[in-house]
């Protein structure tokens, strides 16, 4: 059922990287069928309308799948419903009279571009260092020649479910984005096909991450911020596998 | 024949260049003849590659491979964002793993007709040969494709399909999908073949000559604007479904590079070949910002109906069987409720129209699973669509376990696009379009899961091939210097642009003449089109644009991240898409696919072709701003497919 309700709107506006920010205050009315950034967007419009510039947020899919969104509402990454995207949260989840503070992800890692918009860019980075299984176009063999037990590739997918938001870093105390990269060479480390390049992707990962990105001291918070419930788990894995990739003699590899 | 440059109007021939020969020979037999740009020469090649979602991505990753010098842009933080990302439902390939009689030709063939014998034959063959490497090249990248309990991949039927061929990833297979392309794309910037440009937009494309030499973009977060040049430019830039405003589409698809390089030269093919989703959430209030779909997979166990009688007020559960009518299982016995896209669109429209819609707002036909589930359980239901279950919940907060799902059709896909010939070039040498950019392999109306197989076909398995075709002929010459007149002259054009829209101080948003426009195309140029309408469209939309350049508000500054003012150059390039949509959908004087006309159909009321005189690509020319189109045909041929009604009674 849809109703009306009567929220106050604490945003914070920030011209630039490098411009000191500041929040401000709108009242709204907005029915419940309406999305959190249906919300945002009307607010837009009626700053439009006044002459005052709007607010600058970034979305794409608005079904939780490309991982553009992602905003701090009152004080958590993603807002306050288990796994679900910034875009997908509806205003159903807040009551009439309601105060919504609303800020940019915040990490060392991610530098604010303005208002609501930030710079994720370092996630691509530690992708580059390894994050993608080495073959060419044309060079695959057929694709069932490779049996994969089922279980494997549903846990492999369970990584790969991974929409790249950095919610993850922004709910660490520690900025840290180790749930991200383990989710990615967790992926591929389950596979047959991610094997050849495991140790040197998962070392040159994790290098690039901690070049960005501060240390993981095991608090969680990034699973519960998490919109696809990436597992702790992958964290477990990965630090396994750095350890392995250390000692490891790749030349040996191959042996079974 | 040498494509005719574009710079010559009225002499167009449009060559699709199709080798000859039996067609299960063609491209193997091209591949053959076509000149090679030898490894170490590749190098001196650059090749600017615009988009980056399956088909750019793709497309860039393989021509990096190969040891061409690539620049690739986006308009997104990252390439893993494109549209492609939301893909669910799967992508087809003629593997034939299951061994039900799929082959090759079966896939060609069912989309020849899927696509109501408006492609051309050539393509779509060797679309259907190179579709099982797609499916190699994926597994072996890493893409985890659903698999059975053996372990081998596993296969459904999608969409209408009479075979098990689509492959797919829970519901996310275009997500899965682009991050193969991605990890591909990432590999080749980090052995630095590819220079990657994020948050990049283009707004021109440079010619010198006749052929395509650069482009020109605008840096979405200083503002700066930036001329590139290139021995070749590959536009992957997706469709223009967004023109309706509400969509499937991400929020940012558009159509502006596209359409820059239509107003350059590049014929602009089938605009009007648009295609309308059956199962989409319907729109529950009037700020809506888009629409999001429901898997065409639902529809393998769901029963759609309506209430018998219109106006129905009374709650889904409190309706007896007797009076619920299940009219797609009624009209269409063998096919029922999987009939094609356009076929169930329709038919939701018309009863919606008739009054029997259901919801708040009347504006949806039911979804039910209580048969499914009775027969097969909750848990086996929610197996199979539990993640499409809880958005369905999450976007409605109904439980579609307990009560049917309400759906209705939505702007989703776009046929229509650049015209390109066999080599995947526009009519402007050294310019190409892949992927839903181009006007594409699936004639009037495309089949599920086929745009993931088309896109990667073409940037993986095809343009790698034809572009060095032509790359060949250009070896030692270097490219156009961006100080060339031709580069400052766009760029100062831009830039006169960006400060028209910053000083227009009208009263209106961009967004809100967007949502206005959306509202007349999709009343006039969307399921269903009649004369009448369409004429309406061709006098409202040019003076919606006037009013619209005249009145529009964008705020801000151009030196900055500013979200209004990219918009504002996009509606204004929809406007007059949709023009040409509404001119090309009067012109077209039959149904066909997606394009219905009520003129034209049979006493059953399905879409009634008019092979005789229009079994032809439709593309347009662009003759300047105050001068409408030239329309151009390529006839189409069918030698290998014979021509039939069809039929999925
Ligand atoms: C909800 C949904 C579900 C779908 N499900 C399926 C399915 O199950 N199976 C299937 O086969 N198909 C499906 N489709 C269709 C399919 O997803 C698309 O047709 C396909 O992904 C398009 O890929 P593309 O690479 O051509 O374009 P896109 O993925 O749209 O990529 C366009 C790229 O171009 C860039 N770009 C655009 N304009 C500019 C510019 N001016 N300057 C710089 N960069 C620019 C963008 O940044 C982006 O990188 C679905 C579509 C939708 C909407
Ligand atoms: S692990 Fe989760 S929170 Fe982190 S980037 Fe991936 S999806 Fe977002
Ligand atoms: S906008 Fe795509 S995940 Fe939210």
């Amino acid at each position: 059922m849809s109703d009306t309700i009567s929220v106050t709107i604490r945003v914070w506006r920030q011209d630039g990287p490098d411009t000191p920010g500041r929040f401000e205050t709108h009242p709204q009315q907005i029915t419940t069928d309406a999305s959190f950034l249906e919300m945002l967007d009307l607010l837009n419009e009626q700053l439009n309308d006044r002459g005052e510039e709007p607010i600058v947020f970034e979305s794409d899919c608005r079904e939780g799948i490309c991982g553009t969104c992602g905003v701090m509402i009152n004080g958590r990454a993603h807002g306050p419903q288990r796994a679900t995207a910034t875009c997908q949260l509806h205003m159903r989840e807040f009551a009439d009279g309601d105060e919504i503070v609303i800020e940019p992800f915040r990490a060392a890692g991610f530098p604010i571009i303005r208002d609501l918009a930030i710079d994720r860019s370092p996630l691509d980075h530690i992708i580059e260092s390894g994050g993608y299984i080495s073959v060419g176009s044309g060079a695959a063999p057929d694709a069932n020649l490779t049996p994969v037990p089922r279980e494997a590739a549903e846990r492999a997918f369970d990584a790969a479910a991974c929409i790249g938001c950095g919610a993850c870093v922004a709910a660490c105390p520690n900025s840290a984005a180790q749930l991200f990269t383990s989710a990615k060479v967790g992926h591929m480390a389950l596979l047959p096909q991610g094997q050849p390049e495991r140790w040197s992707r998962t070392e040159a990962m994790v290098e690039v991450m901690e070049s960005y990105f501060g240390p993981c001291t095991n608090h969680g918070e990034c699973h519960e911020a998490c919109p696809k419930e990436i597992s702790l788990d992958f964290i477990a894995y990965l630090n396994r596998d750095y350890v392995k990739a250390k000692v490891k003699n790749r030349a040996l590899s191959g042996q079974r | 024949m040498e494509p005719t440059p574009a710079s010559q109007p009225n002499s167009m021939v449009l060559d699709s260049q199709v080798p000859d020969g039996p067609i299960a020979d063609l491209w193997e037999n091209h591949k053959f003849s076509m000149n090679l740009v030898n490894p170490s020469n590749k190098r001196k090649f650059e090749v600017i590659v615009v988009g980056t979602g399956l088909a750019g991505a793709s497309a860039a990753a393989t021509l990096g491979e190969l040891g061409y010098r690539v620049k690739a842009f986006t308009f997104h933080d990252s390439p893993r964002r494109a549209h492609s990302i939301a893909a669910q439902g799967g992508i087809n390939a003629a593997k034939n793993y299951p061994n039900d009689g799929d082959s090759v030709h079966r896939l060609f063939y069912d989309t020849v007709k899927g696509g109501d014998y408006r492609s051309r034959e050539a393509n779509v063959h060797r679309l259907a040969e190179v579709s099982v490497n797609i499916i190699d090249q994926a597994t072996a990248q890493g893409v985890p494709f659903a698999r059975d309990y053996g372990g081998l991949l596993d296969n459904r039927s999608f969409g209408g399909a009479q075979v098990s061929r689509t492959f797919y990833a829970r519901g996310q297979t275009g997500q899965q999908l682009l991050l193969g392309a991605y990890s591909a794309l990432m590999r080749q910037v980090a052995a630095g073949t590819v220079e990657l440009h994020n948050r990049s937009e283009l707004l021109d494309v440079v010619l010198k000559d006749g052929r395509a030499c650069g482009i020109v973009t605008r840096d979405l977060l200083s503002g700066e604007v930036t001329p590139h040049s290139a021995h070749a430019v590959v536009l992957a830039t997706g469709g223009y479904g967004n023109v309706y405003f509400l969509s499937t589409n991400a929020m940012m698809c558009n159509v502006t590079a596209a359409w820059r390089a239509h107003r350059r030269g590049a014929l602009f093919a089938n605009p009007c070949y648009t295609q309308i989703h059956p199962t989409c959430i319907p729109a529950s209030d009037d700020f809506q910002s888009k629409l999001t779909l429901m898997s065409e997979s639902l529809r393998n166990d769901g029963r759609i109906w309506v209430p018998s009688t219109a106006d129905e007020s009374r709650q889904a559960g409190d309706i007896p069987e007797a009076e619920r009518d299940y009219y797609l299982e009624r009209k269409y016995p063998a096919f029922g409720n999987l009939v094609p896209r356009d076929v169930a669109s329709r038919n939701a429209k018309t009863v919606v129209d008739a009054g029997h819609g259901v919801g708040p707002l009347r504006n949806g036909v039911y979804l039910d699973f209580a048969a499914a589930i009775e027969r097969d359980g909750q848990d086996a239901i929610a197996a199979r669509y539990g993640n499409l279950f809880d958005m369905y919940q999450r976007i409605t907060g109904e439980n579609p376990y307990s009560s049917p799902m309400r759906i209705y059709p939505a702007s989703h896909y776009t046929m229509g696009g650049l015209w390109v010939d066999y080599h995947l070039m526009t009519n402007v040498p050294g310019m190409y379009a892949i992927g839903e950019a181009n006007f594409s392999d699936h004639g009037a109306n495309r089949l599920g899961a086929s745009a993931l197989m088309q896109g990667l076909a073409d940037g993986y398995f095809v343009l790698p091939y034809t572009i060095g075709d032509d790359l060949a002929g250009l070896l030692g010459d270097s490219v156009v210097p961006t100080d060339d007149p031709v580069f400052t002259s766009v760029v100062t054009g831009i830039e006169d642009e960006t400060s028209r829209w910053l000083s227009t101080n009208g009263s209106r948003s961009v967004d809100h003449f967007h949502r206005e426009l959306g509202r007349m195309v999709w009343d006039n140029i969307g399921m269903a089109r009649n004369e009448q309408g369409l004429r309406q469209a061709l006098s409202d939309i040019p003076a919606l644009r006037e009013e619209f350049h005249r009145d529009v508000r964008v705020l801000g500054s151009a030196d900055t991240l500013n979200q209004s003012l990219e918009k504002a150059g996009r509606v204004a390039d929809f406007f007059d898409l949709a023009e040409l949509m509404a001119r090309d959908a009067l012109e077209r004087e039959e149904s066909c696919g997606g394009h219905f006309r009520e003129e034209h159909q049979t006493t059953e009321g399905e879409a009634q072709r008019d092979d005789d005189n229009f079994s032809h690509v439709a593309a347009w020319e662009w003759n300047g701003p105050d001068t409408p189109q030239t329309r151009h045909v390529e006839e189409l041929t069918f030698d290998n497919v014979a021509l039939s009604q069809r039929s999925y009674k």
